[in-house]
């Protein structure tokens, strides 16, 4: 990147549009009522000096004054409210068909995982024109994924994922940094947003040399540590079905009933008896600390794929 | 001049102002302590709304029987309070010092209590950070909802002791004769925070021993 | 006018350290914590001074990452909890709130003294662990960095915070229950000074808010010393529910922080436009719902920190609406302007940069409590400009204006005019360059909290750097004059200004019991009038 005194950032996504169009908006609104306080302030301290005019103090304060005043800055605030929660909605609130990446904090670096089994540290490779879901944790304190030509951040919470999505709008090198103050390294958790071409992208992805996919890394660690003894899918087997089990709705045995998204998951696996299904016992030992982030983020992708024959027949 | 006004402090204009501010005073300061323990309740509650079947394993740890007895000494002693402050009302040190030592008392054999509680808990490893090491089934939530247990009632307990050594100030001013008809503030005041404190212990024991048991 | 005696005056009543340090007088106590808040402010501001130096290049050059974070944990704590919550009610509002009620004192006396007191031990804390090698926790105390990860001296400076914060529950429990029990005859609830109404509601926040704090504070006290799992989710807990806790006081405190302000520049209008205040019951009210609303508001500080999106959009609504009763009161006091009589004297010049500085502090207040910018600008240095164009441009400008409108009242001594209006302007003009650069740079997107930094930033944090020296050499000036004020200014009459308002009406300074008959009220308050109004002769009808 080029050092240069700029006064706006680059806007790279689709999001970055929408944020800008708003913020222009608030500069032209409160632009008005800036100027407009700051323009009375100058009229009435030159107009009003003591000895420049004689007026009775004591003149009318009508209530449809004070009304009138108060209704303005209402009816404002709630179109930039209504405005401004759309877009908030709209960026945490990923498309189905998105492609997911794995985002890793940790005191003081970016671990990011590509489905197919890339790794990157501090930087971050996505394609063009493409809804690019990224789901987020951390292994130590909270971080905040922050791309500033997205116009996007969320905070990466440790013992929890969060997620946001972008699209990128323009192929370049952009901005990544850590948000939320972290340590002694804060100021350099920062690293590098690449936005390239489809093509390019594909070639990138499947350039160096070629690793397992986040799903067979999964499968191989759920043979390792011996999911596979319980969830084995068979009538008498101590722990429930994995097949088709990811997005489906739980009945637990304290009569709640939870989707099993990324959440239900990861606490599933790393403190198994918080939320027990209903007809199992809470038998499964916890894998907190035998796990690492990225190992766990594996295993819930393989348990993704794990979908019954006929339903994936059924799906059109 | 009536024989009040060695009592008033300078700044106020008659004795009734002086009451009235004392009393404002105090219902101000519980309000902070509503607040204070607001904080905790909260927590406690939104934790055991998240880790549900711990917080009902670890409340099979506490004993019933003995937070039942304890509830019962405390409002025993609320009702002592509220006597010595009757006595107050009415001007009779006597009084006053009787149910004060009283409250005392039954103060001092809740914290003892409690005392042995926490002691017993101790013993069965139940005590999180230090001699956590008792077998759970729920996991970590056990031990979470032990330091709440532990934060909850210590804080109560150290109201407790703060307003049994503010008996000991009134028992003193007893003595010396001090209570009237026309001034008796302090007793008052001292009344209104040990039943609030009672009240404290009157949400924490459902809270802690009762829900989530069967 | 009323000549002031040497012998009689609060000041000239008794000398030695001792009687100063025994006091009970809400007027001394007011002095001692206006000397307790100075010397914080100075503090927090050479941290200030030393992160600015650092910020001028891009580089880590001055100070190591480590030292640089300690340097704004310490400027924040410092600043928040040791100047800006107690700046203007503890020291003005404790001299003045008796005054203006017309009573001889607050109505706790010794728990006055005794809330100065804790405050400084507090504070002492604090500055012990500063000393001891700093805290790096940011002053938001973010878990699980702060209970789990942090080395440094979080114990010292909660344990600091957590003191002070006891100090400012027995000032609100003070204030409130005086200006309800304790005002002079005839001064009903709408005929109180606004200042009052102001610090009516900041107590309220003051009494309200703080022990939650102070609980959430505990328990970080009690996950870190054991290292149980509270907030540390890899022990079970949840850092969000720190958050929550912390913010649920922390944003009311924003309010503890300007509305005593609000209400100084509520006196200082009024009295330099020589007109009644306009719509008083509005601004009165406006301060009570801005206490009220302020409790409801804490989740905009999380807006992407991961809690429900659906919460997110419900603080955005709340946040906007506390946005109302702030504009109501900015364009209340233009409207007080509006065909008076103004005079510019130094107190009113400060309350003029107020109202600007104030101005664009809260309009950007409303870019981040807008859900689709704040997922933007958020934890950047808009965040950071806009806060300071509150706590620092409002509040700091309205403390300035009220030490130079009460000072000849305090103290008895004029200051010189032409000093304090040019200090007035180096410090708009200071605050300005300091401070607009950062909303710029936090749409960039430089985020805060950084010792380093991307160089294409390095212009605008120059100017920033630049307008911040400004701005300290023009705090430092009226330290020299009102100093200096007190050996050679002249002696001060007792309403030098032609305010109205009780504490005008008695001696400057004022004698130890306030006033030499108890005053009683029969008006409004501000009924002010314009000295240059030539009223035409009243028409009588002839009657019978």
């Amino acid at each position: 990147m080029r050092p240069e005194l700029q006064f706006f950032p680059p806007a790279a996504s689709t999001l970055a549009n929408d944020v800008d169009l708003l913020f222009w908006f608030f500069v032209v609104v409160c632009g008005f009522f800036g100027l407009l306080v700051f323009g009375l302030l100058a009229l009435f301290s030159a107009r009003y000096r003591a000895k420049a005019q004689r007026y009775d103090p004591n003149h009318a304060q009508p209530l449809w004054l004070e009304i009138g005043w108060a209704l303005p800055p209402l009816a404002v605030v709630a179109v930039l409210f209504v405005w401004g929660a759309k877009v908030y909605v709209e960026a945490y609130t990923p498309p189905s068909e998105a492609l997911e990446i794995f985002v890793t904090g940790k005191q003081w670096m970016w671990k990011i995982q590509h489905p197919n089994g890339k790794k990157e540290i501090n930087a971050l490779h996505v394609p063009l024109g493409r809804a690019v879901k990224l789901t987020m944790t951390s292994e130590d304190v909270i971080h905040s994924f922050y791309v500033p030509a997205f116009r996007l951040k969320r905070d990466v919470l440790p013992g929890k994922y969060t997620s946001m999505w972008f699209e990128a709008t323009q192929t370049g090198d952009y901005h990544l940094f850590c948000a939320e103050y972290c340590g002694t390294d804060h100021s350099r958790m920062i690293g590098r947003v690449t936005v390239m071409s489809q093509a390019d992208y594909e070639a990138w992805l499947g350039g160096g040399e070629q690793l397992l996919s986040l799903e067979e890394r999964g499968q191989r660690l759920f043979n390792q540590r011996a999911c596979v003894t319980c969830h084995n899918g068979l009538p008498e087997a101590s722990g429930p079905d994995l097949v088709g089990l990811f997005g489906s709705e739980r009945r637990l045995s304290n009569g709640e009933t939870v989707t099993a998204d990324v959440d239900y998951l990861r606490e599933s696996i790393l403190y198994p008896t918080k939320k027990i299904a209903v007809g199992y016992a809470p038998v499964m030992p916890t894998f907190a600390g035998q796990l690492s982030e990225e190992q766990i983020t594996a295993l819930i992708e393989y348990m993704r794929t794990l979908k019954a024959p006929e339903a994936e027949g059924a799906t059109p | 001049m009536h024989a009040a006004d060695a009592q008033l402090d300078h700044h106020f204009d008659d004795i009734h102002q002086q009451r009235e501010a004392a009393g404002l005073g105090m219902w101000l300061f519980l309000a902070q302590e509503v607040m204070f323990f607001g904080g905790l309740f909260g927590a406690y509650t939104i934790y055991r709304l998240l880790d549900y079947a711990a917080f009902q394993e670890a409340s099979h740890h506490l004993d019933v029987t003995i937070g039942a007895v304890n509830t019962a000494v405390l409002i025993g002693s609320s009702l002592t309070m509220a006597l010595a402050v009757r006595a107050g009302q009415l001007g009779n040190n006597r009084g006053v010092s009787i149910f004060v030592l009283l409250t005392m008392l039954l103060g001092a054999v809740f914290l003892g209590v409690k005392g042995i509680e926490y002691s017993d808990k101790w013993h069965h490893g139940l005590i999180p950070g230090l001699h956590f090491t008792a077998e759970t089934v729920a996991g970590r939530g056990v031990e979470l909802f032990f330091v709440f247990y532990f934060v909850m009632t210590g804080m109560h307990a150290l109201h407790m002791v703060i307003g049994v050594g503010l008996m000991l100030w009134v028992l003193r001013m007893a003595a010396q004769k001090r209570f009237t008809p026309e001034r008796h503030a302090w007793v008052e005041n001292l009344g209104l925070y040990w039943h609030f404190v009672d009240i404290v212990w009157i949400f924490l024991f459902p809270l802690l021993y009762l829900i989530g048991r069967h | 006018m009323i000549e002031a005696n040497p012998a009689s005056n609060y000041l000239g009543a008794a000398h030695g350290l001792r009687s100063w340090l025994l006091t009970r007088d809400h007027k001394r106590i007011g002095v001692l914590y206006l000397l307790g808040v100075t010397f914080f402010f100075f503090i927090g501001g050479a941290f200030a001074v030393l992160m600015r130096f650092e910020l001028a290049t891009p580089e880590a050059d001055l100070v190591a990452s480590d030292t640089y974070n300690r340097l704004f944990s310490m400027h924040g704590i410092v600043m928040t909890f040791l100047f800006l919550v107690p700046s203007i009610p503890a020291s003005l509002g404790n001299f003045l709130l008796p005054l203006m009620l017309g009573a001889r004192d607050l109505a706790f006396p010794k728990l006055n003294l005794l809330s100065w007191y804790v405050f400084m031990v507090g504070g002492l804390f604090t500055v012990a662990a500063a000393a001891f090698g700093g805290v790096d926790t940011g002053w938001t105390f973010y878990t699980p960095y702060s209970s789990t990860y942090a080395n440094s001296n979080v114990m010292l400076a909660a344990v600091g915070v957590f003191i002070t914060g006891f100090s400012s529950i027995l000032t609100g429990v003070n204030f409130i229950v005086t200006i309800h029990k304790m005002r002079a005859p005839g001064l009903t609830w709408f005929r109180l000074p606004l200042f009052v109404w102001a610090h009516y509601a900041t107590s309220l926040i003051m009494v309200l808010g703080t022990p939650v704090l102070a609980i959430t504070l505990l328990l970080v006290a009690v996950e870190r010393l054991l290292g149980v799992g509270i907030f540390d989710p890899s022990l079970g807990g949840d850092p969000i529910l720190f958050q929550h806790l912390f913010w649920f006081y922390s944003h009311p405190a924003v309010y503890i922080m300007v509305l005593p302000g609000m209400g100084v520049i509520s006196e200082i209008i009024t009295c330099f436009a020589r007109k009644p205040i306009f719509g008083y019951k509005f601004i009165a009210f406006s301060s009570m719902a801005i206490a009220v609303l302020g409790f409801l508001v804490w989740g905009h500080h999380m807006f992407v920190s991961g809690q429900s999106v659906y919460a997110g959009v419900a603080f955005s609504m709340l946040t906007m609406a506390v946005s109302v009763p702030s504009a109501i009161k900015v364009f209340n006091w233009l409207a007080t302007m509006f065909r008076g009589s103004i005079v510019f004297d130094s107190p009113m010049i400060y309350a003029l940069g107020f109202i600007g500085l104030f101005t664009i502090g809260g309009l950007t207040g409303v870019f981040l409590g807008t859900l689709g910018l704040d997922l933007h600008v958020h934890d950047t240095y808009f965040v950071v400009a806009h806060f300071h164009f509150i706590m620092v441009g409002a509040t700091v400008m309205a403390y300035l204006a009220a030490i130079h409108f009460w000072w000849p009242k305090i103290f008895g001594r004029t200051f010189p005019e032409n000093w304090a209006k040019f200090a007035a302007l180096m410090v708009f003009a200071g605050f300005i360059l300091a401070f607009f650069p950062q909303f710029v740079l936090g749409y960039l997107g430089m985020p805060r909290r950084y010792h380093i930094y991307p160089d294409e930033f390095q212009m605008l944090n120059v100017l920033s750097s630049a307008g911040a020296s400004i701005l300290g050499v023009g705090y430092l000036i009226p330290m020299v004059y009102l100093l200096g004020s007190l050996r050679i200014g002249k002696k001060a009459a007792a309403n030098p200004w032609g305010a109205k308002g009780l504490e005008w009406k008695t001696t400057s300074p004022p004698p130890v019991e306030n006033f030499e008959t108890p005053p009683t009220v029969e008006g409004d308050v501000y009924e002010y009038k314009n000295p240059h109004v030539v009223r035409p002769p009243e028409v009588t009808l002839a009657r019978g």
